[in-house]
């Protein structure tokens, strides 16, 4: 998969919530084969006080309209910047970069996402589901406000929401819902995509299930590429950049990410 | 038709556009973006004697136009380089430059002498300038006994091209210029990152695993352009000018201010063509002034 960098033009711009946008963008060309996982460096322009190009999942493709979503949380004044484009703009991406995750076919999955986490769940679900697999999502939230997408996801399967406060579905912990406390597990495989901690805590249980958990990491980094050595992780096999290794990494081997681990989640950090 | 090439020491360029260590991977990393092959040179990431981790995450911070760095020479040491690195820079068949780095002399000197060996690698540069490593490194730069001492330990084992790589973050850069000059360096480039720090407000914590890092980026440019225009004063070997290069215009005032050639660093980060586009910006300002060579740039500020 040839990297390339586009000038994407903005289709349109939908708010999802106060902090949360999605863009489509489209291109006269054919956009470059995307797998779900990969991810977009998007340079910034018109924030003085962002220098670097800014990563974000790749949300949704779609092949047949030659376009392409991003869900954008306004995090600093950059993703401002870029959550505030209108229909018709031009954004300059750099993609499809990194790995993807590993598609199962014919499987009982779960893939879980906490905040804005569920941004390369979309495109995941709506390829694990072409490939026959039983998809479930699971989403959490600290409220009910929180909770991004949701009806987006029943497409594809079941949908199953937390909050912390318990304004929607469950209340708790998105690792305490009782999906993931079935005695007879039925899922072959978690996906996950969310904070650190929570991420570890879904391998932790992920592992006492014997199943296979793959995580998506959101490290700082600077080129995307795998020049500049920011963003690694520290893996059982040294320092890998999350950028080219990753960013989708099978949880078990992540160091510190096993039993071990002391399970901590909340979606504050 | 203008003529780009330019000279380091015995180095032909074949324009003076490099890659700057440690932001340009080993190449292959660009492939899908630029012809690598078509810049005057590449610098690699740096080298060690022994495999390093480098520091721990987080290691970068975004600052106002620039970053700092704390990634701390992360590679998997010299042998591995030449056993596994290597054979795969021999696709680019313009300079290819090893930039060395160690925490003692007799290791920066273990991987000069290995690399000395390695025809497709023209030249080396020494290091001595990182502020990311407890030992060795920037240590080694910041003053004139140590600088010479490592400079003269190297250039005894090695035949090829030796360009120094000095720090900023000393009183007076011309004296480490002079010193590492007199101590055997084909050629200096300058400057490396300068060492800084970033604090998060809110946790009350640094941003970086390593408390402070080194500041790189459009940020450090003025600092840069003043220390390359000191160096060119009083030292007669060639100098090479790094510190925020993004624009032609850019490339062009250090050579102005006395650089024969330039690298381009973060610069890459934000634009992989970044390099091609100041290769092509030179060549274009050289026709519209009606310079016929690239060398007449160097030096040519008029005060």
């Amino acid at each position: 998969m040839k990297k390339q960098i586009l000038d994407l033009r903005v289709l349109s711009n939908a708010k999802l919530n106060h902090n949360h946008n999605v863009l489509e963008l489209g291109c006269d060309t054919p956009l470059p084969a995307m797998v779900p996982g990969q991810f977009a460096e998007v340079r910034v322009d018109g924030s003085p006080s962002t220098y670097l190009r800014r990563p974000f999942s790749i949300h949704r493709v779609d092949k047949g309209a030659n376009t392409m979503h991003l869900l954008v949380k306004s995090v600093g004044d950059g993703t401002r910047n870029i959550a505030s484009l209108t229909k018709g703009s031009l954004l300059n991406v750099m993609f499809p970069l990194g790995n993807g995750f590993t598609l199962t076919q014919n499987e009982e999955v779960l893939l879980v996402g906490g905040g804005c986490g569920v941004a390369p769940l979309y495109f995941l679900a709506d390829q694990l589901f072409r490939k026959g697999n039983k998809v479930s999502v699971l989403i959490g939230g600290r409220s009910a406000g929180d909770i991004l997408l949701a009806e987006a996801y029943r497409s594809f399967g079941n949908v199953y929401i937390s909050t912390e406060d318990g304004t929607l579905g469950e209340k708790g912990m998105v690792t305490a819902h009782s999906v993931l406390k079935q005695s007879a597990f039925p899922f072959r495989m978690i996906y996950c995509c969310g904070p650190d901690g929570m991420m570890k805590a879904v391998a932790h249980i992920a592992e006492a299930k014997g199943v296979e958990c793959e995580v998506s990491l959101e490290n700082t980094m600077a080129c995307g590429i795998g020049a500049c050595l920011c963003c690694v992780v520290e893996t059982h096999k040294g320092n890998q950049c999350v950028c080219t290794e990753g960013p989708v990494f099978n949880s078990k081997k992540l160091k510190g990410w096993t039993a071990e681990t002391e399970i901590g989640c909340s979606l504050d950090k | 038709m203008a003529n780009l090439e330019v000279n380091i020491h015995k180095l032909k360029l074949k324009n003076p556009v490099l890659t700057a260590s440690g932001t340009f991977g080993y190449g292959e990393e660009f492939d899908d973006f630029i012809d690598v092959s078509s810049l005057g040179g590449i610098i690699v990431k740096a080298t060690t004697s022994k495999h390093r981790e480098g520091n721990a995450y987080p290691r970068m911070a975004e600052t106002a136009m620039g970053m700092l760095n704390a990634v701390g020479l992360q590679n998997k040491g010299v042998d591995y380089f030449v056993e596994h690195i290597y054979p795969k820079l021999l696709k680019y068949n313009n300079c290819v430059i090893a930039n060395v780095s160690d925490s003692t002399v007799e290791g920066y000197v273990e991987v000069a002498e290995k690399l000395n060996k390695l025809d497709h690698i023209h030249a080396i540069e020494l290091n001595i300038s990182c502020p990311n490593v407890k030992e060795g490194g920037m240590a080694f730069g910041t003053s004139c006994p140590s600088a010479i001492a490592v400079t003269r330990a190297v250039r005894e084992v090695y035949d090829k091209t030796l360009i120094v790589k000095l720090s900023p973050n000393v009183t007076s850069i011309s004296e480490i210029a002079l010193a590492v000059e007199g101590a055997g360096a084909d050629a200096i480039s300058l400057i490396n990152t300068l060492l800084g720090m970033a604090i998060d407000a809110e946790k009350r914590r640094p941003v970086l695993s390593t408390v402070t890092g080194g500041l790189s980026g459009p940020a450090i440019k003025p600092v840069a352009l003043r220390m390359v225009w000191q160096v060119s004063k009083v030292v007669k070997i060639p100098l090479i000018g790094i510190g925020g290069i993004t624009t032609a215009a850019d490339a062009i005032e250090f050579m102005l201010a006395g650089a024969s050639a330039i690298q381009v660093g973060t610069a890459n980060f934000i634009d992989p063509h970044a390099t091609v586009k100041i290769m092509a910006g030179i060549e274009d300002y050289l026709n519209r002034h009606g310079i016929s060579d690239v060398k007449e740039l160097t030096g040519g500020l008029m005060l």
